[in-house]
């Protein structure tokens, strides 16, 4: 309690000198910096969060779902170094790149209280967040050293001013306020350090930690950068942190999961892939299931078309197919996403309360499907 | 016993069943006076650890409400007993298991996980791992809503369980999947829905085990779209008895199709050998050989390369008594009194009667693909599933034959 009265005091001190804080980006190479201050990526005077000089912040054409959380996603690289471009797979950053995500809600009428909105949250800036109607939750960092990547989690303090290296995790409970009105409890969950690896190690042979979210599919999308409307991979490169890409025209591009122009199998396939892909792919943690979601696995019954589980448990539903084409009430897929259990639901990480409007998309997706399973099926 | 008694044994077991349920069976464990603290530490030392570290953790009831995992090679974790260092993830709100290592050259001794919501230990991919001393426990007893796997490796490479306890899974206690080199000895699987399970495992040794009280006791799988079919396993030496409790598996899992009552099972699994246990007691049958088809299989999703057929099969030396007296559900029921009358009961062997024609050369199966059984007095019934359950018949005298034994599993872990 002393320290955090301390905080307060400092950022109140600082506060009073007048204009905003700075701070210098750093990258660190060792050790487990305990403040997320200390990467200088962003300053916070519980007022106003704003990125520093150089750290770009981008979105995703469709994210990983998080509890309706809202996230800020920023690169920075150092000086004289930059990432090359790769066409399916995350860009080759550098040794010196670091990655980060804050997770944060708008606030509802009272304190514990957060609210469910799809749109973007108020106080959203280019250059940072307002914090006057939202609460900053935690930051993840990623950092690519000599040693490969690492991830740390940081969460912030009552004041958000700072967040702390909590490398064991957190379980916060909020209660989540729908536009509707409608309250539901949120047990929040900050990985742990290890849990980190649980998404990130794609490969779960080499084990290796990587991004997923900064691949070229998923980030060639513009962005408002307040002086003005870029596609964020020109935008990379402008910074100095992209080392050429081809052409737009030539460059994938995953459907947005919400856009009614795009189809409906695109954008299906696209909320598979950023939420599903990371585990589910051929040789990833769940290659061990036979159920691949990664954007380019072949239709099929590895795709979960009219295939049996393997070792699904509860997470079956007393469903017999991954996919039952035509009938997403009886496809396993659909019951993964709507159950909250976290012995049954899907993702195993990273969601405590259900998608809507993900399990409405997967759920229209599966309808539409006329394939057959077959003379038992 | 005529029929009628018959019926009124199946309407008990019915009641019983009912009324596990409706009380929930014995109390979870009261974590009134458990530790909470010390959570955050372990998760620190699971994430601090290095290659040749030992995780010591202290006797007591330590409880959980997240999963804990390990990703780095040569770790061991120890226990002072499986009785007396307790993991309780009885409040756990996140996480599919309650322990996941994703490491080689693990060891994890002497401890209890208990009541997690998902699996109990998952080690997913690995080299050099030794399960030894653990008891995997949901500790309300068998329960649909328990976790799904007990002591869960999968996609390992030279595997030992061993003086391990599995109890209450609502899949298998302990299942090993889609890996090779394996030994599961001198372990307790009870009331779970499979006491031990084998799956596209290349290689495995099961010895000495004791599995009761499951709906299935000791099981031999190969599924279908995975990387890896699975062959050669040898189960001896094992107690396998009385394994009747009702099949409380979550519908849709393979295992949800056991009938209750079912001692060794074979489902489309190759060379088996099935010699020396003790097998008793097990309503349905003391040991089911089966295909794929007779699990709820759809012709679309299955790989095109996929075998479902059981072949090489050799059941020798086993001490049967009991069982086959009362099969689970009426098919079974139906097919037992066309076989062995109503006061008679199944032969030793159940056989769903499925074979792949194409292999047959002039009219036979060739010798190492047969379903052999040359164990005494046993019999063997083909339950003709080919033909919708027709003309169920015994054919003990024409799967009267023996193969050569499997070799050994060579595991250095294992070395005495």
């Amino acid at each position: 309690m002393i320290m955090r009265f301390g905080l307060i005091a400092l950022s109140l001190l600082l506060a009073a000198c007048g204009g905003p804080r700075t701070a210098t980006p750093s990258f660190i190479a060792e050790g487990n910096p305990p403040l997320l201050s200390d990467w200088g990526m962003m300053v916070s005077d519980g007022a106003s969060l704003t990125l520093s000089e150089g750290v770009l912040p981008y979105d995703l054409n469709t994210p990983l779902f998080s509890d309706y959380a809202h996230k800020q996603r920023t690169i920075w690289m150092p000086e004289g170094v930059s990432a090359e471009y790769r066409e399916g797979d995350v860009l080759d950053f550098p040794v010196g790149t670091v990655i980060t995500k804050t997770f944060y809600y708008p606030r509802g009428e009272t304190p514990g209280e957060v609210l469910q909105t799809t749109s973007r949250a108020p106080g959203w800036r280019p250059d940072g967040l307002d914090l006057a109607d939202i609460h900053l939750v935690e930051t993840r960092v990623l950092v690519h050293r000599e040693t490969g990547w690492l991830a740390l989690p940081y969460v912030w303090n009552d004041a958000q001013t700072d967040a702390e290296l909590r490398r064991a995790g957190d379980l916060q409970h909020f209660t989540l306020v729908s536009e509707d009105g409608e309250r539901q409890a949120l047990p929040y969950a900050v990985p742990n350090a290890n849990q980190c690896a649980g998404c990130h190690a794609i490969n779960n042979t080499t084990r290796q930690i990587q991004p997923i979210g900064p691949a070229a599919r998923h980030i060639n999308r513009d962005y408002d950068y307040g002086t003005g409307t870029q596609n964020q991979l020109i935008a990379l490169v402008n910074a100095g942190y992209l080392d050429g890409h081809p052409d737009l025209a030539d460059t994938p591009q995953a459907a947005v999961y919400t856009d009614p122009d795009a189809p409906l199998n695109d954008r299906a396939r696209s909320y598979l892939d950023i939420n599903c892909a990371h585990c589910h792919n051929p040789v990833g943690p769940a290659d061990t299931s036979g159920l691949h979601l990664n954007a380019d696995a072949p239709e099929g019954p590895n795709l979960g078309l009219c295939k049996l589980p393997i070792a699904a448990g509860g997470g079956t539903g007393g469903r017999r197919f991954g996919i039952q084409p035509g009938h997403p009430e009886e496809s396993i897929l659909v019951y993964r996403l709507e159950i909250n259990d976290p012995g049954s639901m899907m993702p195993e990480l990273g969601r405590s309360v259900r998608h809507e409007e993900g399990i409405a998309l997967i759920t229209d997706w599966i309808a539409r499907m006329e394939t057959q399973c077959g003379s038992d099926g | 016993m005529n029929t009628h008694h018959a019926m009124w044994a199946l309407a008990g077991f019915s009641l019983a069943g009912m009324a596990l349920t409706g009380c929930g069976g014995p109390a979870e464990r009261d974590l009134a006076s458990a530790d909470r603290d010390y959570q955050s530490q372990l998760i620190e030392q699971l994430i601090d650890a290095q290659p040749g570290d030992v995780i010591e953790i202290p006797e007591g009831v330590f409880a959980f409400d997240r999963s804990l995992s390990l990703t780095v090679d040569g770790v061991t974790i120890r226990g002072q007993g499986a009785d007396r260092t307790i993991l309780s993830f009885q409040d756990q709100a996140q996480g599919a298991e309650g322990l996941l290592v994703t490491a080689s050259d693990f060891t994890i001794e002497n401890l209890a996980i208990e009541d997690t919501v998902g699996d109990g230990l998952k080690v997913n991919e690995g080299e050099n791992i030794i399960i030894r001393g653990v008891r995997v426990e949901w500790t309300n007893g068998p329960d649909t809503n328990n976790g799904a796997y007990g002591i869960y490796p999968v996609q390992t490479t030279n595997v030992l369980v061993e003086n391990s306890i599995a109890i209450g899974a609502a899949d298998a206690g302990i299942y090993v999947g889609q890996s090779r080199n394996v030994v599961v000895r001198r372990n307790r699987a009870e009331r779970n829905v499979a006491g031990i399970e084998i799956e596209n495992t290349i290689g495995a040794d099961v010895y000495e085990n004791v599995a009761t009280e499951n709906t299935g006791g000791i099981l031999v799988f190969n599924m279908p779209n995975l990387p890896q079919p699975g062959y050669w396993t040898r189960v001896y030496n094992n107690h396998v008895f009385a394994n009747n409790t009702g099949n409380f598996g979550h519908e849709g899992t393979p295992v949800a199709s056991i009938p209750a009552g079912s001692g060794i099972v074979v489902n489309s699994n190759d060379q088996v050998e099935i010699f020396d246990n003790q097998i008793a007691d097990n309503r349905t049958a003391n040991i089911i050989i089966s295909s794929l088809h007779s699990t709820g299989y759809s012709d679309y999703a299955v790989q095109e390369d996929f075998d479902p057929y059981p072949e090489g099969i050799h059941i020798h030396g086993n001490a049967f008594s009991g069982g086959g007296n009362n099969p689970d559900g009426l098919d079974l029921q139906g097919l037992k009194l066309v076989v062995a009358g109503p006061l008679g009961r199944m032969p030793d062997v159940l056989w769903d009667g499925y074979y792949d024609a194409e292999k047959m050369v002039d009219g036979e199966m060739p010798a190492e693909l047969r379903i052999c059984l040359d164990n005494g007095e046993a019999g063997l019934v083909n339950a003709d599933g080919p033909n919708s359950y027709a003309n169920p018949s015994v054919v003990t005298d024409e799967h009267q034959c023996s193969l050569p034994p499997l070799p050994a599993v060579d595991l250095p872990l294992a070395a005495e």
